[in-house]
């Protein structure tokens, strides 16, 4: 379909969004170039010149980089491990007949809707307070010491939060990916004598290995730059510091865009890498 | 004989679903019903879970605090404009993309869709800067923009997606009618895809609503939003796990009500149509 | 009012040409129809007269007006699409009476047209419900009402009957009929069944990619077909076509003939061969012999006519019915 009026049109229509866009996508950006090539300290003097690739290696070279990097690969792989496996055991659970599937369904869906910093402050206080939190209780319940659980465990603590934060997520998309399975095939594979785990491992985990990657890459992308949970609960303390949040203390805390803003590409750069094996499984979608 | 192990099974199943489903929401539970404690009773030890005496203390203090109902109003007015400004600049540029599609269609959507990709941090600075220099810093107005832009690829997409699904033909059936292009959108694509666009709403009011780094960042006092209310509680002073729980669940509760009724789309919303 | 002329009008998607150019004048109050095998363009032929498509070159003319760049709106016609393309959320009424909203029309006259149209297509009793509360032939006379109250210059028609059953389509092709004799408005009609063609059309146009292979009235094409394809694509069953020794004999690259021109006979006769499967129809009987050569022919005899699988027979054409081509396939 199509005439030469109905393609101006849509030319004309689609005009706004992509502009938008394209100026949000290509003003700051190149700004944060700019500023990365910068020596650009506001609170001290302002913009002092041309700084060459100082900002990058100096970004790299920072006793705090590599830190963050390790905090960052650690937290994202630890949610993702975390939300994928139990994911599948709960996309497998879900799936079976059961009575009240669907209050089931609202109760494990319903972290998602939590606002970060809600979800955060709950666990941090009502949960992991080594005094009046429920862990504390139950932990004295056993007769075993309170575990002072953001400074001890810091890590882990953050894990487990933002792991029942992303879940839902995992669950949900598991789920639907479950249910195109082809029961027919799965019954005809239990009449043959294949036993649960070969039918996982042979049937069920094949077919959900797209719902897997595309959980991983969206998620990684949303992890990469989780700051709410972090900001709330260590401030970057305890070794939380991660990637994002270590650019975000260089520009806002520090003050020194330069060097934030060359974080900043590397970023970018991480993120894209993610992005485009992202765009890849999008865009053949696509074309089906 | 089958039957019963059948009923069996599905008993099995059902107990073990409800127990983890349960354990899962446990801590929304849990805070819900710290909300209606006194703070004593809120870190009393053994912790009471029902048997305490209810009460609305809590939401009065929390509603009392003058700001409380700016915050609500600050979120309301962001996720809400965003929302709404965003389905405005997306329902055209969406039934171009389905209704005339051309070679460059799906590059620009999965440009779109990577913009949405871009770490915020990375350009943290320079939209703080444009803010400052522009005078959107702790606006409202503001705040509705960049949350509108970030979220705009998933309309764009969600709505796409939707779109897709109603035949070109009764479009060029309402052109024969001598239906103007404004007129083929506003009557006949419109309240077709009313269902698509009502999920679209809903799914972006929540993304709005829970956003918090450019609310965080972007914001001081005047149109903080409620993640950024809650956020203050992090250095607390005294006893506030009651009060904490009632602003938690205000600022929650709408959201979950709107997520649950928007479920089964969010699928399609979050994962750009890559899994059905 | 009604007429439309094409002038050298084509048609290319990217580089695919599926239109070469072709000129065609259709006539005030005319009823023709496209057809053709699927993919030929009959559907892109009717979207660039309906607007829905640019031309790639040449011009269209309505009632004497030059209509190339006019928008679908501004050409005064109406279409009926395959998919009946109703609005799903407008009452039967609501969408009868669309065009005439869009067209500003004052609504106590719009009211009398719809209640005018229900009445011709019987759907006074069905004017509030929904298009989904509908069976298919009911959502094809509402497609129909949409078009007539309008009351445009001439009816696109795109395969209309293609989403009903045999016995409807038989039902709503006579109504379609009996429309075009009440209203006498110009109807082209889009269709690959060559049976709806020749019982609908005043004039046939006949399509084989993209090109125009013939346009006649039903018995001009039946009778003389110019070329092979138009021979082999009117009539059902389909002609037979014949080479060798027999098109020799009439000085013919091939000869064809239609399984109704042959007589059969027990004795002698031009072709013999055993008779394989045959259908009983009652009125007739239809035959698929098999030649001492190995071709098959396919005869549409007399319901009387008794014969056994694998019964050796003998066919005689009618000699005055015999259609001869040449090397290019061309009637001669
Ligand atoms: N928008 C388009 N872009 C590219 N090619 C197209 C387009 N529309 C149609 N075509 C091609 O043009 C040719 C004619 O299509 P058209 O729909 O006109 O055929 P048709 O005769 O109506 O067939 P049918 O009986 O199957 O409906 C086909 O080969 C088709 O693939
Ligand atoms: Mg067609």
């Amino acid at each position: 379909m199509a005439t030469q009026q109905s393609r101006s049109a849509a030319r004309l229509m689609m005009a706004p969004a992509v502009i938008l866009l394209l100026g949000w996508m290509l003003v700051p950006l190149t700004m944060t170039l700019w500023f990365s090539f910068r020596k650009y300290l506001p609170l001290r003097g302002g913009d002092l010149g041309w700084a060459g690739f100082d900002n990058y290696t100096r970004f790299i070279g920072s006793s705090s980089f590599w830190p963050s990097v390790q905090a960052t690969l650690v937290i994202v792989g630890g949610v993702l491990i975390i939300t994928v496996v139990l994911g599948i055991i709960l996309a497998l659970l879900l799936d079976q007949p059961m009575w009240g599937q669907g209050i089931v369904r609202i109760l494990v869906i319903a972290p998602f809707f939590v606002m970060p910093t809600v979800s955060a402050l709950v666990w941090k206080n009502m949960f992991m307070d080594p005094v009046n939190g429920l862990f504390a209780y139950v932990w004295k319940f056993f007769g075993a010491a309170p575990v002072e659980w953001l400074s001890q465990a810091s890590m882990q603590s953050i894990i487990m939060i933002v792991s029942w934060q992303w879940l839902p997520f995992a669950t949900l998309i598991l789920l639907t990916a479950v249910q195109s399975l082809d029961s027919e095939q799965l019954e005809a594979a239990e009449m043959d004598g294949a036993s649960f785990l070969s039918r996982f491992w042979y049937l069920i985990l094949p077919h959900l290995a797209r719902a897997i990657t595309i959980v991983v890459l969206i998620q990684t992308i949303f992890l990469l730059s989780i700051f709410a949970e972090i900001f709330v609960t260590t401030g970057g303390a305890f070794g939380t510091k991660t990637l994002s949040y270590l650019i975000f203390q260089r520009v806002l805390e520090s003050q020194n865009v330069g060097l934030g803003s060359a974080g900043g590409v590397y970023a970018i750069i991480l993120a894209n890498i993610v992005a485009i094996f992202l765009m890849r499984i999008v865009g053949k979608n696509l074309d089906a | 004989m089958a039957r019963a192990v059948t009923n069996n099974r599905k008993a099995l199943n059902t107990a073990i679903a409800w127990s983890i489903g349960l354990l899962i929401f446990f801590p929304i539970l849990w805070t819900i019903l710290t909300s209606f404690k006194t703070e004593a009773q809120a870190i009393s030890n053994p912790p009471v879970f029902l048997f305490f005496d209810w009460t609305l203390e809590n939401y009065a203090v929390v509603q009392e605090r003058s700001n409380y109902m700016r915050f609500l109003w600050n979120s309301v007015f962001i996720a809400g404009g965003s929302t709404v400004l965003g389905l405005i600049i997306a329902v055209p540029a969406a039934w171009s993309m389905a209704f005339v599609p051309s070679k460059r269609t799906k590059d620009i959507l999965l440009w779109m869709l990577s913009t949405k990709m871009l770490p915020a941090v990375g350009v943290l600075y320079p939209i703080y800067l444009l803010f400052i220099k522009l005078g959107l810093l702790d606006t409202r107005i503001g705040l509705t923009i960049v949350l509108m832009l970030i979220n705009l690829p998933i309309i764009v997409w969600m709505l796409y997606t939707y779109f897709k699904e109603i035949p070109g033909e009764i479009l060029e059936a309402a052109r024969m009618d001598g239906a103007s292009l404004s007129k083929e959108i506003i009557y006949v694509l419109t309240p077709m895809a009313i269902p698509g666009i009502a999920s679209t709403l809903l799914l972006n009011f929540i993304l709005a609503w829970n956003e918090a780094f450019w609310t965080l960042n972007l914001t001081a006092a005047k149109a903080a939003p409620l993640t950024a209310f809650i956020a203050s509680y992090s250095s607390p002073e005294g006893l506030f796990y009651a009060k904490l729980s009632a602003a938690s669940t205000m600022a929650i509760a709408p959201i979950l009500i709107m997520g649950w009724f928007s479920q089964k789309q969010l699928v399609r919303g979050l994962t750009f149509g890559a899994v059905k | 009012m009604g007429s439309i002329k094409l002038s050298k009008v084509s048609k290319s998607f990217g580089d695919v040409e599926v239109i070469p150019p072709l000129d065609l004048e259709i006539n005030d109050g005319e009823f023709v129809v496209f057809v053709g095998p699927s993919g030929c363009g009959k559907s892109t032929l009717l979207r660039l007269i309906a607007g829905l498509e640019d031309l790639t070159s040449g011009a269209i003319e309505i009632d004497g007006t030059d209509a190339t760049n006019a928008t679908p709106a501004k050409r005064g016609l109406a279409m009926v699409f395959q998919s009946y393309a109703l609005y799903p959320h407008m009452s039967v009424r609501k969408n009868i009476n669309f065009p005439l909203k869009m067209a500003g029309m004052d609504q106590a006259e719009a009211d009398k047209r719809i209640n005018a149209a229900a009445k011709v297509l019987n759907l006074t009793d069905y004017l509030d419900r929904r298009p989904g509360q509908l069976s298919g032939g009911q959502r094809q006379r509402v497609a129909i009402g949409r078009a007539i109250v309008r009351e445009p210059s001439a009816f696109l028609f795109d395969e209309p009957l293609s989403n009903l059953d045999a016995a409807l389509r038989v039902n709503m092709r006579l109504e379609i009929c009996d429309l075009h004799k009440t209203l006498t408005t110009t109807m082209i009609y889009v269709t690959h069944d060559q049976v709806e063609a020749m019982t609908m059309a005043d004039k046939i146009v006949v399509l084989h990619d993209g090109y125009i292979e013939q346009v006649g009235s039903p018995l001009e094409l039946y009778e003389r077909p110019v070329n092979k394809f138009v021979a082999g694509f009117i009539g059902s069953p389909k002609m037979n076509f014949v080479s060798g020794a027999s098109a020799q004999k009439r000085n013919a690259d091939s000869i064809g003939i239609r399984p109704e021109h042959l007589d059969v006979s027990a004795e002698s006769g031009e072709w013999s061969g055993t008779v394989g499967v045959s259908e009983h129809l009652g009125s007739d009987t239809f035959l698929h012999v098999k030649l001492d050569d190995g071709s098959m022919i396919n005869v549409r005899a007399s319901g009387d006519l008794k014969v056994e699988y694998g019964e050796k027979i003998f066919l005689n054409p009618q000699e005055d019915r015999v259609h001869k081509f040449d090397a290019q396939g061309l009637s001669i």
